[in-house]
């Protein structure tokens, strides 16, 4: 707290900074310096003084005090204002990685630094990198990993993972020390230990980081989950490995080291590994367990699932087992669980925040380089760093071709060359090798500071170049010819096809080896879900479109109208020949753009990942207003008596809209066995749409109004099959007696009976369709214009 | 349920449904034990509920359309001969067309009885044409809300024009597949587990 003259740093110098970085006034903070022990001098000349009137300073200053958590908080906020210009420009983002910007602010930031010629403050050490900065950014790539393709193909991550570090750590650090032991590269004194430790830092790869680049390459499910598996096993690896050979270091002499430790280091790997896997597992079941019981204080939900994450990590790390993977296999454990239970807010909390704070430690971890790299702690040896970067490539190549080559054996669709090339090229170094790299004691590494540098280069080299032009590589690969100028004509069938080929696709669902999933399936349903899930839940696939699907939106929807009913009237049943007006081509510019903008985008299958972001809301919106529109359509078409277009004779079929007032709760229904539900008629197919009745006047059955909670609701739930409720969409004809019967829920839904009279048995087991007691009175309504599913008779 | 030899005998009519659809015995299966899943109650058939309950179809815009062509000339029922035969034209193309027997009809993959799938998709009346009206449908199906009326019907007529050659305002089979010759269908329309 002193008030001294203010050292080495003028005014000027600070407003010359202040230019520097313009729109981050903040920064100029970053000029006073760090070490308030050695030296007593704030920095910023204006502040030096304080303002005393006898002996009480009634304006005073003291930086110290706040000093790393103030630059710590002006880092993240620069780098967040970073990511926001960023973001501004659209087509930014698909050409180079997230990462290449952080980086880039990074050493920005270390150039002032350096410039202003201070200390930054002492943010990254060991400790705090693997006990703070580390986990979130395990959790959250452990939590956003899609689970079922990842077990899908488990045998091939692992194999491709955790071998794949191995050979590249163990290849990289020999061939390194056989450079070494040329004696013109003037490196001879760093030995194998310290070699081997090298290489299994440097073969840590982030690859998740360039995902964004190419997804909307269509890059297929299987690489998908290897870049996706690699990232994930990838960094749990290196530690491990790096753990170990420090360990082997700190015998000091080497030479003692004997083939039992070697093997006892073999052994301590594998159990390091599966002990870590173990005691995230149970921690993953103890707090999807406990939030079994939150029902009624949703506001801990996150906590829990975050304390009991982080103490999976901690209790793993003290007994030297892999803490990361520990954090991996408890995230994945939990998730599915957790997801049921947890209350929808809560859910949605827990992603922002996790994502928040792997963002914020990502950041730290990337400035922190930044600065590493401005400045004078570098050994620059062409040798060690050349032959470095070419190792890693050659050795990446090597692991990459080789072990896909034996895994192909085995999987029933084998991994194309060009899927092995990308691969190869998505092998982007991150974070994760530059903190291990910066952490390595210095007692035991004289030559730390050419590692560093050799790791520093690396890095930028594959973050910046690998990073920008495997977007470009992909997109080569992938598309044969690109014709650019396509007629409106192949626009639309384009686009058509695209959208069969995905309904198609769902038609075939997923396919996987049967056995070992439907075992765990059984297991999980006969056992697992009955002590960890919420009784009375609905059994479905939580993250699905309906449980988003909110009345408020759906309000803003109709008044917008965007569901009116004219909106899609007007059949123009007269074929009004319009003489053929002659286009021109920026008529046909203009109307092909506008038919690329206002299509429907198809609908991925793949489990879109961006670590820096979470699920654009675009495909969300987009879903909802097919849904609304589908039922609006079969509205209109219904009450205007006519036939659905698709020319099924007019009789066939019948619909019924049912809505039900009320359900009771029953049990057991997610064992999706066909008795257990009243309706045993399968023909009822339900939907769970709300939305309208609030606007419905004619309500003969329910006086009750409608929550504004719309739940999906599978009918008839199978193993295999995936959730979803189904749409009537046949033709209607007016006459029909409703029933009402009951629903399973606790929510009040709507269903829509069809029943097809064509079959004798249909209609028999109509006929015995439990009347649990309903009688509905269903008359007939006229239909307004808000009027949705209710038709009674 | 992996093993295959057991359970290819409870597959109705399963060489026939081999030779007509071309798909390997794995792949026969694996369609088989999905005709099951799907199908609710174990009727042993599937109805228009159960393929309506495919939650990913009600958000796919042409989702009815496509539940529509499993169910050809008003028929409610889809037996597994008829699901394995609309599913096998989305079979990747064998490479080695090139030895067929010229004689034999044409595999179900082939690309023109993909095209002709495609073309079905639209043409609701089954006349063997396009008309401007189904073709207006078809856009409004796949476009969202924002779209005047106005610039949809734009859209229609200049898509009926650039493909019609014969002037009828519809837009036929032939001219259908002549508009697409320079796409790769054979890629489009293949499913890659379907080999």
């Amino acid at each position: 707290m002193g008030f001294q003259a203010p050292g080495p740093l003028g005014p000027w110098q600070w407003l010359l900074l202040l230019v520097a970085l313009k729109g981050s006034k903040a920064t100029s903070d970053l000029n006073k310096p760090t070490d308030s022990t050695a030296q007593q001098e704030p920095g910023a000349g204006f502040a030096a003084s304080g303002l005393a009137l006898g002996e009480i300073t009634v304006f005073a200053l003291d930086y110290d005090y706040v000093q790393v958590p103030y630059e710590v908080t002006l880092w993240i906020l620069l780098a967040s204002l970073a990511k926001i210009g960023f973001h501004l420009h659209h087509r930014l983002p698909g050409l180079m990685p997230e990462s290449c910007l952080l980086i880039i602010v990074g050493a920005l930031v270390g150039a002032i630094i350096f410039g202003t010629d201070h200390k930054s403050p002492p943010v990254m050490d060991s400790n705090i990198y693997f006990l703070y900065l580390l986990p979130p950014i395990v959790l959250e790539s452990g939590y956003f990993m899609p689970t079922r393709p990842f077990f899908e193909n488990i045998g091939s991550i692992l194999w491709w993972a955790g071998l794949g570090a191995l050979v590249n750590a163990m290849g990289i650090g020999l061939s390194l020390y056989l450079i070494c032991q040329i004696k013109a590269f003037g490196l001879s004194d760093v030995n194998l230990l310290q070699n081997l430790l090298f290489g299994s830092l440097i073969s840590a790869v982030d690859p998740v980081a360039v995902l964004a680049v190419f997804e909307e390459a269509r890059v297929n499910e299987p690489l998908y989950m290897m870049i996706f598996g690699e990232a994930l096993l990838n960094d749990g690896i290196s530690v491990v490995l790096y753990n170990i050979l420090i360990a082997f270091t700190k015998m000091h002499k080497f030479e003692s080291i004997e083939p039992v430790d070697i093997l006892a280091g073999c052994a301590r790997f594998i159990i390091v590994g599966v002990g870590g896997v173990f005691f995230g597992i149970v921690f993953g079941f103890v707090s999807a367990f406990i939030t079994r019981f939150t029902q009624n204080i949703s506001a801990i939900e996150p906590l829990i699932v975050f304390m009991f994450s982080y103490l999976s990590y901690l209790s793993a790390e003290t007994l030297y087992l892999s803490g990361i993977l520990a954090i991996t296999a408890c995230a994945v454990t939990m998730k599915k669980y957790v997801e049921e239970n947890v209350s929808q807010t809560s859910y949605t909390t827990i992603k922002y925040f996790m994502k928040m704070l792997s963002s914020v430690s990502e950041t730290l971890i990337f400035i922190f380089m930044g600065v590493s790299t401005v400045g004078k702690n570098h050994e620059w040896n062409w040798a060690f760093v050349g032959f470095t970067l070419a190792f890693c490539l050659v050795w990446r190549a090597i692991s990459v071709f080789a072990l896909f080559y034996v895994s192909n054996r085995f999987r029933t669709f084998p991994f194309s060359i060009k899927d092995q090339c990308i691969i190869f090229y998505s092998g982007v170094r991150g974070a994760g090798s530059f903190s291990l790299a910066f952490l390595l004691p210095l007692s035991l590494f004289p030559r730390k500071k050419m590692f560093v540098t050799a790791t520093l280069v690396v890095i930028y080299f594959t973050v910046f170049i690998q990073g920008i032009t495997i977007g470009p590589l992909v997109r080569y690969l992938d598309v044969k010819k690109t014709n650019k100028k396509e007629s409106i004509n192949e626009e639309l069938h384009i686009r058509l096809m695209d959208h069969l080929k995905a309904g198609i696709e769902d038609v075939c669902g997923q396919w996987s080896h049967y056995q070992v999933r439907d075992k765990f399936k059984k297991f999980d349903h006969k056992y697992l879900r009955k002590i960890l899930i919420r009784k009375n839940l609905p059994r479905s696939s939580i993250v699905s479109l309906y449980k988003k699907l909110e009345m408020k939106q759906v309000l803003e929807m109709a008044e917008t109208g965007a569901l009116s009913a004219t909106a899609f009237s007007r059949p123009h049943q007269a074929q009004q020949t319009q003489g053929t007006k002659r286009l021109s081509p920026e008529d046909v510019a203009s109307m092909r753009d506008l038919l690329t903008h206002n299509m429907y985008q198809v609908r991925q299958r793949t489990p879109s990942y961006n670590k820096y972001s979470l699920k654009p809301r675009a495909a969300e919106k987009q879903a909802k207003e097919i849904l609304i529109r589908r039922q609006n359509t079969l509205r209109e078409s219904v009450r205007k008596g006519h036939s659905l277009p698709w020319g099924k004779p007019a009789g066939a079929k019948n619909i019924r809209y049912l809505s039900f007032p009320y359900s009771h709760p029953q049990p057991a229904r997610r064992d999706g066995e066909a008795a257990a539900h009243e309706d045993a008629d399968r023909s009822d197919s339900e939907l769970s749409f709300i939305m309208f009745n609030a606007h419905s006047p004619t309500r003969s059955l329910q006086e009750r109004p409608q929550t504004q909670q719309i739940t999906t609701r599978k009918s008839l739930n199978r193993g295999g099959k995936p959730s979803g409720s189904g749409y009537q969409t046949s033709p209607s004809q007016e006459e029909h007696v409703g029933r009402s019967k009951r629903t399973l829920r606790p929510k009040p839904l709507f269903h829509t009976v069809d029943e097809e009279r064509g079959s004798g048995e249909e209609s028999g087991e109509e006929a015995s369709a439990p009347g649990a007691g309903q009688p509905a009175e269903p008359r007939r309504e006229r239909r307004r214009s808000c009027s949705p599913l209710l038709r009674r008779k | 349920m992996g093993s295959g030899g057991s359970r290819a005998a409870q597959i109705p009519d399963a060489d026939r449904i081999r030779r007509e659809t071309g798909f390997s015995q794995a792949t026969l299966l694996r369609l088989y034990h999905r005709f099951r899943a799907l199908d609710s109650n174990k009727k042993g058939y599937l109805s228009r509920v159960d393929l309506q309950q495919i939650g990913a179809l009600a958000v796919n815009p042409l989702g009815d359309r496509i539940i529509d062509s499993f169910f050809p000339d008003g028929s409610l029922r889809v037996e597994f001969v008829d699901f394995a035969r609309v599913l096998a034209h989305f079979r990747p193309i064998d490479d080695d067309t090139g030895t067929r027997d010229p004689k034999e009809p044409e595999p179900p993959n082939s690309r023109m009885n993909k095209l002709r799938f495609a073309f079905q998709l639209y043409d609701l009346d089954r006349d063997g044409k396009i008309s401007r009206h189904e073709m207006l449908q078809v856009l409004r199906l796949m476009v969202g809300v924002q779209v005047t009326e106005e610039q949809l019907e734009s859209i229609t007529d200049r898509t009926v024009q650039e493909a019609d050659e014969d002037g009828d305002g519809a837009v036929s089979f032939m001219e259908f597949s002549k508009s697409l010759e320079k796409m790769d269908i054979e890629q489009k329309m293949s499913i890659r587990i379907l080999k």
